[in-house]
Formats: C-alpha cells, sequence, structure tokens
C-alpha cells in the first residue's frame, strides 16, 4: 500500500485526520517537507480555518512539490480548505493563489443563512465517481465552514445551503471534499477507505 | 438539507461517567469511550465530553481517556471544562478532541477565545454561557445574565451581549445553558434560546431542562436552536438517540436519520 502524506500547512489540527486514515488502514504521515512529498505515493491536504494558511506551501515549496506529484498522477485528496485550494483561489484571501485545477473561484456564503455552516447535510452525488463509490444520494456528512466552492464541471456531490455548492469535486487522480470524511461517521469512513485505495 | 444535531453529552470526573445515558448490554456502564461510541452508533450528532472535577490533579486522567474516547470516534467530539489556557486546550486537541468549549476562563480571560480561534479555526471553539433570567433581572429573556464557576457566581454580563462578543472573537458556536430550565426536564428555554439565536450569526446549541422528545421539537422549531445537547434524557423512557430522532423528526424538524 502506498504512503500517504498528511500536509501540515499548520491551519488546525490534525489528529482527526490521522486517527480516520489509520482507522482504514493506511500508512500515513504528518509532513511539511517537500522532500517527503516529492517521494509519497498519495497526498491528502487538510485543513480548516483561514484560506490565506495556504500561503504556507508557496512560502514552504509545498506547492511545486504537490504539482509535480499531481501530474505524476499521484492520488491527491483535499479536505475542507485543501479542497478550496484546488480552485484558482478564494475571496476570502485574494492574495493567496490557488492551485488552479480546478476552474473557478470559491466565495462566501450568500447572507440570509446562519455562517458558518455547521451540521450535518446531505448529499446528491453524481454517478462515476470513485471517490463516492457506494455513497448515495441522500447520505448525511458533517461539514463546518463560511465559504464554499461553486459548482463546476467536475463536482461530483451537490450539498445545498441556500444556495448548491461543490461537496466533492473529482477529476482523476485530482479529488476534494467540502465536508469532513473524518467527522463523518461510516459514510466518512467509505470515502477514506476508497482513497486509500486507490494506492494498492 | 441541513438537519438539527442532537448532541450527547457526557458529564465526566476521574475517567468514569458519572451520570448520562445507561444502555443495558454495555461492559462497562461507566467507560467514557464505550458510551461515547454507543451513542455515535445509536445516531447522536457530536459527543460532548464534559470534565466536571477539573482539578488539577484531574488533568492527566482527562486527557488519557479524551485519548481513549477519541480513538474509535469518528463524528465531532467536543471537551469541556477546565480548559484555561490555550496550552490546556492544545493537550486536549493532540489528545484527540475536534472541538473545546470554554465557559469561565473565557470570561475571565476573553482573549483566549482569540487566541485558540486563531490557532485551530473557529469551528475548534465553543464558547459556554450559563444564563439565568430570574435572579437580578426582571425576567425577560433580553436581560438574563451570565454566571461563571457551575452558576455559583454571577458576572453583571448580560448573556446576548457576552454571546455577540464571543462570536467577534472568533467562537464558532455557542453552547446556551439555561440555569433556569437546567434539570426541571419541563423543557428548554425557548425564548432564552430564540433570543440568544437571533442575536448572533453562529449556530446556537441549546442546554437545559430536555425531558421529551417534544422539548427538543419545540427548541429547534420555536427556539430557533441549531442543535440541542442533552445528558439525562435517555432515563425517562427514551431508549437512544436513533428513538429520540425518529420522533423529532415526525415534528418537521430536519434529522440525520442513518439506515
Amino acid at each position: 500500500m502506498a504512503a500517504i502524506a498528511v500536509v501540515d500547512y499548520k491551519a488546525g489540527n490534525l489528529t482527526s485526520v490521522m486517527k480516520a486514515l489509520e482507522a482504514v488502514g493506511a500508512n500515513a504521515t504528518v509532513t511539511d517537507d517537500p522532500e517527503v512529498v516529492r517521494r509519497t505515493g498519495m497526498i491528502v491536504l487538510p485543513g480548516v480555518g483561514h484560506f490565506s494558511a495556504t500561503k504556507f506551501l508557496e512560502e514552504r515549496g509545498l506547492r511545486k512539490a504537490i504539482e509535480e506529484r499531481i501530474n505524476a498522477g499521484v492520488p491527491f485528496l483535499g479536505i475542507c480548505v485543501g479542497l478550496q485550494w484546488l480552485f484558482h483561489g478564494s475571496t476570502e484571501d485574494a492574495a493567496s493563489q490557488g492551485l488552479g485545477a480546478f476552474d473557478s473561484i470559491c466565495d462566501r456564503f450568500a447572507e440570509g443563512k446562519k455562517i458558518p455552516h455547521v451540521g450535518w447535510n446531505s448529499l446528491t452525488v453524481k454517478d462515476g465517481s470513485h471517490l463516492l463509490r457506494g455513497v448515495e444520494t441522500g447520505d448525511f456528512v458533517y461539514f463546518t465552514h463560511s465559504y464554499r466552492a461553486p459548482v463546476i464541471h467536475d463536482t461530483v456531490a451537490i450539498t445545498e445551503y441556500g444556495e448548491p455548492f461543490t461537496a466533492a469535486a473529482e477529476r482523476g487522480n485530482v479529488m476534494g471534499v467540502q465536508f469532513h470524511p473524518e467527522k463523518s461517521g461510516a459514510v466518512g469512513m467509505k470515502i477514506l477507505r476508497n482513497f486509500v485505495e486507490m494506492g494498492c | 438539507m441541513l438537519t438539527k444535531r442532537i448532541i450527547a453529552c457526557l458529564d465526566v470526573s476521574g475517567g468514569r461517567v458519572v451520570k448520562g445515558v445507561q444502555f443495558v448490554d454495555l461492559v462497562d456502564a461507566g467507560d467514557p469511550a464505550e458510551l461515547a461510541a454507543r451513542h455515535a452508533e445509536a445516531g447522536a450528532d457530536e459527543i460532548v465530553l464534559l470534565d466536571i472535577t477539573a482539578t488539577h490533579e484531574g488533568r492527566g486522567t482527562l486527557l488519557q481517556t479524551v485519548k481513549q474516547t477519541a480513538k474509535r470516534l469518528f463524528v465531532p467530539f467536543t471537551v469541556g471544562g477546565g480548559v484555561r489556557t490555550l496550552d490546556d486546550a492544545t493537550a486536549v486537541f493532540d489528545a484527540g478532541a475536534d472541538k473545546v468549549s470554554i465557559n469561565s476562563a473565557a470570561l475571565r480571560n476573553p482573549d483566549l477565545i482569540d487566541e485558540i480561534g486563531s490557532r485551530f479555526g473557529a469551528q475548534a471553539v465553543i464558547v459556554a454561557i450559563d444564563a439565568r433570567r430570574t435572579a437580578n433581572t426582571a425576567g425577560n429573556a433580553v436581560d438574563a445574565e451570565v454566571f461563571i464557576q457551575g452558576g455559583r457566581k454571577a458576572t453583571g454580563r448580560k448573556a446576548i451581549e457576552w454571546a455577540r462578543e464571543a462570536e467577534q472573537r472568533g467562537a464558532g458556536e455557542i453552547l446556551l445553558t439555561s440555569m433556569d430550565a437546567d434539570g426541571t426536564r419541563a423543557g428548554f428555554d425557548c425564548e432564552l434560546t430564540a433570543t440568544v439565536s437571533s442575536a448572533v450569526q453562529i449556530p446556537v446549541i441549546a442546554s437545559g431542562g430536555a425531558g421529551n422528545a417534544q422539548h427538543f421539537s419545540e427548541v429547534f422549531l420555536r427556539g430557533k436552536a441549531d442543535a440541542a445537547l442533552a445528558a439525562s434524557i435517555f432515563h425517562f423512557g427514551i431508549v437512544d438517540a436513533r428513538a429520540l430522532k425518529e420522533e423529532i423528526a415526525r415534528d418537521g424538524v430536519p434529522m440525520r436519520l442513518p439506515c
């Protein structure tokens, strides 16, 4: 089984992600070293909090290392801010650039609902997603965020909160989820297991 | 659709659950890890572990308990009680908690909210407010006063103002306990909950007074709560979170009902 690099960019706590990956049998290591990323077979980019934290990826040389690995076909999973980073950027911090793998930018939820969007919300799942294999429309996952990615061509699951947004996106080996699979009970563990098995 | 959350609270002292839900076939009914796992399986949307001793010598035990409980828990997990500093919070997160709940310490040192929020993200900080509207006030929900030290000491601050300040400082959620309703099993204080929930943008968790499923429906529909917390309700005729949620869902409240 391929080793997973869980990229630490000093945005929050990684204990829960590590615990969940280990529970599905992954061989995961926390790292902020681009050289470790360059040797890894799979990458997870977690992250909570502010989009500006992704600057660290640039400063530390991690962005370039991740880009190289993605181009080499290594499975990549972004979680929460990690998903948003796959887009061109976010209005939360216009000065920080995303990877631009997905062609749009993230924006704050429109006024009128409580922000942040916190809690268990349901998915509308598109056919053909490898990451969401076995996950069905109506399944619940746990969210906590104020900014959201728009629905795009590569969206594989949509959630509604005042408006539809991207709950999961996938194109080949590049995948991201806005929700927290590590906190989403059995559904979340299924998704992490699907990801980990891509490295077999 | 975003569902309303049912949060199961375990009161822990010296590594043991001292009150709360009792499942009949548990190997060890006082083991927080086993009880938390059972609640999650039964459909609880989140677990809160509240350290009710929170003494200095108890902290090491608590961290061990948090670690054991977090190990096989894959729903959001909050730890409260005795978190006084950023270091306390860091230790609790390292042990596997997703959120910390801070109460008296936040009132004494409001910067603690900013500190934990900027290090771990707003989603990781719950500010717990114990409010009473019968003492020292005219009984209006808008004038409800904040108490600290387990409700023993009045602060002279209004609950809605403190909730707003906590939000501005970067709290992700408010856990609002009505001291008037707490322990009565006569229902949540819907008016107080609605007052605070309308005053802030962040989610409000209602606590205190749960006696039956109807009370939960009321606090969601009338009290504008985003989540509701209960410890002892499961003693009074309702078997588990799933049965409770099915009953609440029948009142038209969106609930996560896993198959």
